[in-house]
């Protein structure tokens, strides 16, 4: 509890009681609480002109009770209700074999596995280039300019193209949407590497000199072990902008498996629920994926002898 | 040897020249033509000779002992005058290239290579030298990421549908001028725009709220932090069928999706002004709306802007990507699908090259207001 306490709120006292009150925890609780309230509030309404409809053409009157429990139990809701999305979630994430072609598990892992791939792939380029952009005044001058301008470039339009010209000379599967990915993760890690790779300061690169230290011992005793706090920053970006790439990847190409296609199928047969059932498992697997990227940097930085903050 | 100053991207072209000319023919029309006495003309009948003379004059005359300016002059005009010659010669006789042709093309990069080095080694002391050559440097690269890739595709004969040469993409670009506007209309004069608007003016909206209530703050914040690393795009599906095909639906995708960057960076800029300047306002005896408006707000500018500019790609992307989930028949996203569905992928091309003029255009216009209104700024006032 106490963890999540306090971040930036001064505290007084010293009882944990009073510093939970004063941390952030309660707020998001309650805040979480009343999107739900609202969300049941707008299910209801959302959904109760077709349950009327229903109603009218069954002849049926219901009381304003079952009304009500009707228009969140509908098979195909506008808007489905929380429990009804959990439930759904947890039938397709737990009570259904891993390999199932209906299992949430299954379609996350292939959404996973290209992510993960081109997130490598992207990180490795990222670093790549940051690399010659610190050394190669060239390469920065030339090259610098076009990575920022690609930033304002809407590059997942891309993504279509990329899939069906690697379908067209027969690369399909994994790679075409790693390749999304790895284009959609690289931006972030090199503009932050290059930033880190610059961040020690004048006067260690001079203590530096004095120590007689060659090109490559400065870049690795000094600039590398700078960057790394900037290079976690920035790959907690590129992952989830993988993510992105690869769900956004699913789409065009009528992929059988994976969240972007588990979306795309929902939105043609208007199963509503699992929508949000998909929305729900890219969430978590975002979610997982930055925390596992933040609790890697606080390792490395840990045993790289930083101060644990 | 004081005149002599050698460059290792001027050694290597020589050497790939000479390469080249043992290699023998550029393409295969000529081979065929070597063999067959009757042959009178093939791709660069003419121009073989000269494209060597230049290749290697500028060369030689990069490596004198020359201003570093005029070198780059030099080597300027000739790598692109050669890479010219290659590109007419090749234009008609599409895939029959050979090895020394594309060794030519090397050269002729490594010479423009040498001529952006030189061209970034220069410390001009004028203020409009030093923009210009701001501006040609990375100009230059983007000039020979097209040119080897106009070079690549006509030379080795690379299918259209796969990818198409620039001056292809360029030629249907002029010629379907009215399709584009239309599908520019549709998605970025409605569905980006009233988007933009709503999301960002929500989000600076409720970030005052929070700004006011210390308990909506503390609990709003953690909550868009996190929203920030989801895939919100996935809600597009969602809002198709909520609000229809035409470009409500878009707008509303473009809403989340601008909402969150705008909470997070507003409450984050109006925590920027310090304690000594609140405390001043205090002393003048300013209200709360009076210390927003003339300290806290500019204070926050730089961070508004950031979050402004956030939102101008993804805008973009939110309506490209949610119009891949239905449409009427207009529109950037709907024409990028079907299109690629058709294998017409130059005209898919034209449409990338102007989602990105105009993702361009959207930033450098906030980047413009942005100068305007925080001119005070240090990271504005320096530049």
């Amino acid at each position: 509890m106490t963890a999540a306490a306090g971040t930036g709120v001064p505290v007084r006292g010293g009882g944990l009681w009073s510093r939970f009150l004063a941390g952030s925890t309660i707020p998001v609780l309650s805040i979480l609480a009343g999107l739900v309230v609202l969300w049941y509030v707008a299910a209801v309404w959302m959904n109760a002109p077709f349950q009327r409809d229903l109603n009218q053409r069954a002849g049926v009157t219901q009381t304003t009770r079952e009304f009500v429990a009707a228009t969140l139990s509908q098979p195909k809701p506008t808007l489905p209700a929380p429990h009804q999305v959990a439930q759904n979630f947890f039938e397709n994430t737990f009570l259904r074999k891993v390999t199932s072609n209906r299992s949430l598990v299954y379609h996350a892992w292939v959404t996973l596995s290209s992510t993960l791939l081109g997130f490598a792939l992207g990180t490795a380029l990222g670093v790549l280039i940051a690399v010659g952009i610190v050394h190669v005044t060239a390469l920065d001058r030339s090259l610098m300019p076009w990575i920022i301008t690609s930033q304002t470039i809407p590059i997942l339009a891309v993504a279509p193209m990329i899939i069906v010209v690697l379908a067209a000379i027969g690369i399909t599967g994994l790679i075409p949407k790693a390749l999304i990915s790895t284009y959609l993760s690289f931006f972030p890690v090199a503009v932050g590497m290059v930033k880190g790779l610059r961040s020690p300061e004048i006067m260690h690169l001079d203590l530096m000199r004095t120590y007689n230290a060659s090109r490559s011992q400065v870049f690795w005793k000094l600039r590398v072990p700078a960057s790394v706090p900037f290079l976690f920053a920035s790959m907690k970006v590129a992952v989830a902008a993988a993510l992105v790439g690869a769900i956004v990847g699913e789409l065009p190409t009528g992929a059988v498996a994976g969240i972007g296609a588990k979306l795309l199928a929902g939105a043609y047969y208007s199963q509503t629920v699992e929508i949000w059932a998909a929305l729900v498992a890219g969430s978590i697997v975002a979610a997982l994926l930055v925390t596992a990227v933040d609790i890697a940097g606080r390792l490395v930085e840990r045993s790289m002898g930083a101060r644990p903050t | 040897m004081r005149w002599f100053a050698p460059s290792w991207q001027a050694l290597a072209a020589v050497l790939l020249c000479i390469a080249a000319a043992a290699f023998g023919p550029l393409t295969a029309e000529e081979a065929a033509a070597l063999a067959d006495p009757n042959a009178t003309t093939y791709a660069f009948f003419d121009t073989k000779g000269l494209v060597y003379d230049v290749l290697l004059a500028t060369a030689a005359i990069s490596m004198a002992r020359i201003p570093p300016a005029w070198s780059a002059a030099v080597l300027f005009v000739g790598a692109h005058a050669a890479a010219w010659l290659l590109l007419t010669g090749i234009t008609g006789h599409e895939g029959t290239a050979l090895l020394p042709f594309f060794l030519l093309l090397t050269a002729c990069w490594l010479l423009a290579w040498r001529c952006v080095t030189l061209l970034s080694g220069l410390r001009p002391k004028a203020r409009v030298a030093d923009m210009a050559l701001r501006l040609i440097i990375p100009a230059i690269f983007g000039v020979w990421i097209l040119i080897i890739w106009e070079a690549v595709t006509r030379g080795a004969g690379i299918p259209f549908i796969l990818l198409p040469p620039p001056s292809a993409i360029g030629a249907r670009i002029a010629n379907s001028i009215p399709i584009l506007a239309a599908d520019v209309n549709q998605t970025i004069f409605k569905a980006v725009i009233v988007g933009y608007a709503i999301g960002c003016g929500a989000g600076f909206a409720t970030a005052i709220l929070a700004d006011k209530v210390g308990f909506l703050r503390r609990g709003l914040l953690p909550i868009g932090n996190m929203v920030s690393a989801l895939p919100i795009i996935g809600v597009a599906p969602i809002m198709v069928m909520w609000f229809g095909f035409d470009w409500h639906s878009k707008a509303a995708v473009v809403i989340i999706m601008t909402f969150f960057p705008m909470l997070v960076n507003t409450v984050a800029g109006l925590a920027a002004s310090s304690h000594m300047e609140r405390d001043l306002m205090r002393t003048y005896a300013a209200g709360y709306w009076q210390t927003l408006l003339k300290l806290r707000l500019p204070a926050a500018a730089p961070f508004i802007f950031n979050a402004l500019k956030i939102n101008s790609t993804l805008a973009l992307i939110g309506a490209i990507v949610a119009e891949f989930f239905g449409t009427p028949v207009v529109g950037m996203g709907f024409r990028i699908s079907t299109e690629v569905g058709r294998m017409n992928i130059d005209m898919v091309w034209a449409e990338i090259a102007v989602a990105a003029v105009a993702g361009s255009v959207f930033y450098g216009l906030i980047a413009l207001i942005e100068r305007a209104v925080t001119f005070w700024h240090p990271s504005v006032r320096s530049g």
